[in-house]
């Protein structure tokens, strides 16, 4: 293996650290990652003794330590500084320590192998510049080597290094080397990550680490502390459209500052900016600062910075600042690729706190799209994402929220997941869906004078879209009639939207085809909709046979849809018959009537299910009250997924 | 020692809004220095912990890391400190913290609580005696959080200072006694935190979990914070560390300031706690107290 690493660049002000004797190095953040006992405590151990870096006396202490236990000294004992690690014999945690390579700062995070403790893994890689990948050569690349690549990808990590440890207990075997080699670059290549350098090394003795020794003579590549001196610190996202998303807004005194961190991009004041996703228009009228205010410059990406507007506008946390002409998108529904931390593993219909940024929203799954767990090598795909699996899913969202795709910015592309107030899993935005939903610029919508939580707390709901699908004559109306006296009653706010009322106005243009039915569904859609976000709860009674309609429906209405299928078999339904519709058809009299034929496609994953020919209406409006309850429409009772993760 | 500030403006106090057509003068931002990114890092975390928590206080301990917090936090509130400064007080601290107490508190216009701690006998008698006499501050901190009813303490712990304190996260959760569990510890990345402690329990933060001590005094001196005059050479003796009078001792220095303590960081191999007693009476005193709620 022939590696070569780039060789330390002369530092630049970009990336400097500034030191105290007036030196300017780069300063680069390392994690150490790899399968369990595979040797990074080691490493890590003889890397802070080969650049000299170790406390005077700590070596000599630990040696003692470790004489008074009748304990062979390990490297690794530099490490585990806990008491509780070295009872347990593995790292529980990440550490970091500090060194000094040519021309680097290196700030070491040693993150732990033991698949137990992969969210502390991620809490160390997800800090780094770059990673070391260490592989046993006894043993070759393991299941949690392969997670650790995956997981180093998904954090966006790009620089690896990977170091084959233990070459001592292979007798240093060239062959035994490129067969490892060969086998890591092909998992990380199917990543997208190309390892800076891939080095031969025993820990334990010292070859590889600071010097190529004789026993791997046969390598000409660089070693670790050479590799790590070629890493380049993470540069800021400068060259990318403005994104600044506000943490707060401060009202100490005259100046209302909106405060937050440009995560991308820059500005000075006198520039048009937009908030998003309300889309509102305004122009930075100073940059606050203290002690000195304000200040003229422009203002670079990772700056935390406060800014006044030119105007008074509705601006709370989590909108996103961005320049006008390059605006994040508005999005009620993101693809994401995540991975997963939570004992219950996720399945569709979770439902979730997401963050980005600033920004939080409930969120549902509506899709899982994929779910493999990165460790295993022929990935077997699965229904929900189990503990430290990863997967694809698509989520949408309760509020609209602004977000980029990580490929056009890894800062603002990303998001964590809560369940309970707790951080489960965190990933990558791959794609938003703006839909139909997207707002033509040049039409502004008014906004409503009240927001969402005060219609709720009003209420004691949340706007929903409940819609009944399912024969003519099954009970749809009788069941929404039932339900919307219900609600009331509660002090709810129900509104019934039967579709042949509609078709008297509204959808008064519209006849029978397939195409006049569909739209029909749109509209309903549509009005439902805009109930719901106005904090009703929408009723829906449609016959609505179409499962590709009823998508539609659901993709317009996103996380306020709730699907009930009133499932009444077809021969109770025709002796029903309250309008004499079958008696019509059966007779020929009436086209396209949906009921005697084959038309009506049934649900696959509605709410709810309830046939009204086994049960009373009370008992079927009971069950529907519960489904909203227990999907967070209803607020008895609070929706909690688990208490730990 | 003057480090790289090129964004013209911080000195020039320019109080007039700037017309639209003077803006396409300046096209790139100045970059950042190291010290400029540590700054927008603690900034970013003082605003979190303000904006999630309900009600939170800053741990003033007077030595020079909680100065520098307390300088970030008002960099990051424009020139105050929203949330009151707690100082524990063990009633031992050196004559001249307590002098730059009475004398900063009021010149930062800080809303400073005082908490006296309970006498030792209240304290752990299994500990070592400096353990033990620093844990009476862990028994004064609970009678604090338990007056105040605080869901969040701003602490000024940074990683480097000891092996314990690297394995902590920004937003620390802690139990309902106040105990910290370094097993169970939740994720936290991308700068997102975990500000939801359960009923009754509270959050450490740590604004500066990131800092080196020689960033610190780096700051220190470019934004002219004052500090306490122990820590310069007195007799070729300084303290790098202050705790209470009895367990914290001087190190043999002549830096008799601030660029000369950064040249001699830049030697040694002595870790910065080594005058704090309670650090060597055994290998897991620090960790027990850490667990107890000791900062």
């Amino acid at each position: 293996m022939n590696m070569i690493v780039t060789p330390a660049s002369p530092a630049t002000p970009n990336d400097t650290s500034s030191m105290p004797n007036g030196t300017t190095r780069p300063q680069v953040r390392i994690v150490i990652v790899g399968h369990v006992d595979h040797g990074k405590s080691t490493l890590v151990g003889r890397l802070l003794h080969e650049t000299g870096s170790l406390p005077d006396g700590k070596l000599e202490m630990l040696k003692a330590v470790s004489a008074r236990r009748g304990m062979p000294f390990e490297w690794s004992f530099l490490l585990d500084a806990l008491q509780t690690e070295r009872d347990q014999g593995i790292t529980i945690d990440t550490t970091q320590i500090r060194f000094r390579t040519n021309s680097r700062d290196i700030v070491l995070i040693d993150a732990p192998g033991h698949a137990e403790f992969l969210r502390n893994m991620i809490t160390g890689a997800s800090q780094a510049d770059g990673a070391v990948l260490i592989i046993d050569a006894l043993e070759g690349v393991r299941d949690q080597t392969r997670r650790h690549g995956y997981l180093l990808h998904l954090l966006g990590v790009k620089q690896v290094a990977v170091v084959v440890n233990k070459m001592d207990r292979v007798d240093f075997s060239a062959d035994r080397f490129k067969e490892i080699s060969e086998e890591i670059s092909a998992h990380l290549n199917g990543l997208g990550v190309t390892p800076a350098a891939i080095i031969p090394i025993s820990a334990r003795d010292g070859d590889g680490v600071a010097e190529r020794t004789d026993r791997i003579g046969w390598y000409k590549g660089p070693t670790v502390v050479e590799a790590l001196d070629g890493l380049e610190p993470a540069r800021p996202l400068e060259a990318l459209a403005l994104r600044l998303p506000v943490q707060a807004i401060y009202k100490f005194d005259d100046r209302r500052i909106v405060a937050g961190r440009i995560e991308s991009g820059s500005l000075i004041a006198g520039d048009e900016i937009v908030i998003m996703p309300a889309g509102k228009i305004a122009r930075i009228k100073t940059v606050e600062s203290w002690p000195v205010t304000p200040i003229a410059g422009r203002q670079g990406a990772g700056r935390s910075v406060g800014i006044t507007l030119d105007r008074e506008l509705f601006i709370e946390r989590g909108d996103i600042i961005a320049h006008t002409d390059t605006a994040p998108r508005e999005t009620r529904r993101l693809r994401a690729r995540i991975f997963w931390l939570h004992d219950k593993p996720l399945a569709k219909g979770d439902q979730l706190l997401v963050r980005c940024g600033p920004k939080e929203s409930r969120a549902t799954v509506v899709a899982i799209e994929k779910a493999v767990d990165p460790g295993e090598l022929s990935s077997i795909e699965n229904k929900a994402i189990g503990r430290n699996h990863v997967g694809e899913i698509d989520i949408s969202l309760s509020n609209p929220i602004a977000t980029d795709p990580y490929t056009e910015n890894p800062r603002t592309g990303r998001l964590v997941i809560e369940v309970s107030g707790r951080i489960a899993g965190g990933g990558l935005v791959l794609s938003v869906d703006a839909g139909q939903r997207a707002v033509p610029v040049d039409i502004v919508p008014v906004e409503s004078a009240l927001r969402p939580d005060e219609r709720s707390a009003r209420y004691q709901h949340n706007g929903a879209v409940v819609w009944l699908t399912g024969l003519p004559a099954s009970g749809k109306s009788t069941l929404a009639k039932a339900l919307e006296r219900r609600l009331f009653t509660n002090g709810g706010s129900p509104i019934l939207l039967d579709g042949d009322t509609l078709r008297a106005g509204l959808n008064g243009d519209l006849g029978f085809s397939a195409a006049d039915r569909s739209e029909n569904i749109r509209r309903l859609a549509e009005v439902a909709t805009h109930l719901a976000r106005n904090g009703h709860i929408a009723i829906v009674a449609a016959v609505s046979p179409a499962r590709e309609d009823r998508a539609t429906a659901r993709r317009i209405a996103d996380a306020a849809f709730r699907e009930i299928h009133v499932a009444t078999p077809a021969e109770i339904c025709e002796e029903r018959d309250p309008k004499g519709h079958y008696k019509k058809a059966r007779a020929g009299a009436l086209a396209s009537f949906t009921g005697i034929g084959n038309d009506y496609e049934r649900p696959e994953a509605a709410e709810l299910v309830i046939d009204t020919s086994t049960r009373t209406v009370a008992d079927a409006a009971d069950e529907i009250e519960q489904m909203l309850k227990t999907t967070g429409v209803l607020f008895d009772e609070v929706v909690d997924l688990a208490a730990n993760i | 020692m003057h480090l790289l500030r090129t964004d013209s403006g911080a000195d020039g106090r320019d109080l007039r809004a700037p017309a639209s057509e003077q803006i396409p003068v300046a096209l790139t931002a100045p970059s950042m220095d190291h010290l400029d990114q540590l700054e927008a890092q603690s900034i970013y975390i003082f605003r979190e912990a303000f904006a999630r928590l309900k009600k939170i206080a800053l741990l003033w301990s007077l030595g020079k890391d909680s100065n520098v917090m307390i300088w970030l936090a008002r960099k990051a509130f424009f020139g105050r400190l929203p949330f009151p400064a707690l100082h524990v007080d063990t009633g031992k601290k050196f004559p001249e913290m307590y002098r730059f107490r009475d004398h900063y508190g009021k010149q930062w216009e800080l809303d400073l609580r005082v908490e006296p701690c309970p006498p030792i006998d209240a304290v752990d008698p299994t500990l070592p005696p400096a353990a033990r006499s620093a844990a009476r501050k862990t028994e004064g901190l609970k009678m604090a959080l338990a007056k105040y009813g605080f869901d969040g303490l701003i602490a000024g712990i940074r990683r480097d200072e000891e092996a314990t304190r690297a394995k902590e996260r920004v937003f620390s959760p802690r139990g309902l006694e106040g105990n910290w569990d370094v097993r169970d510890q939740p994720p936290e990345f991308w700068d997102h935190f975990n500000a939801s402690p359960p009923q009754g329990a509270h959050l450490r933060i740590h604004p500066i979990l990131h800092w080196t001590e020689a960033d610190i005094w780096a700051y220190t001196k470019r934004e002219n914070i004052p500090i306490i005059p122990l820590y310069l050479s007195h007799n070729g003796k300084r303290y790098r560390s202050l705790g209470d009078q009895d367990i914290t001792n001087p190190v043999a220095s002549s830096a008799s300031n601030i660029d000369e303590i950064l040249a001699e960081l830049e030697q040694t191999k002595v870790p910065e706690r080594a005058g704090r007693a309670l650090d060597h009476e055994t290998e897991d005193a620090f960790e027990r107290l850490r667990v107890a709620g000791y900062l």
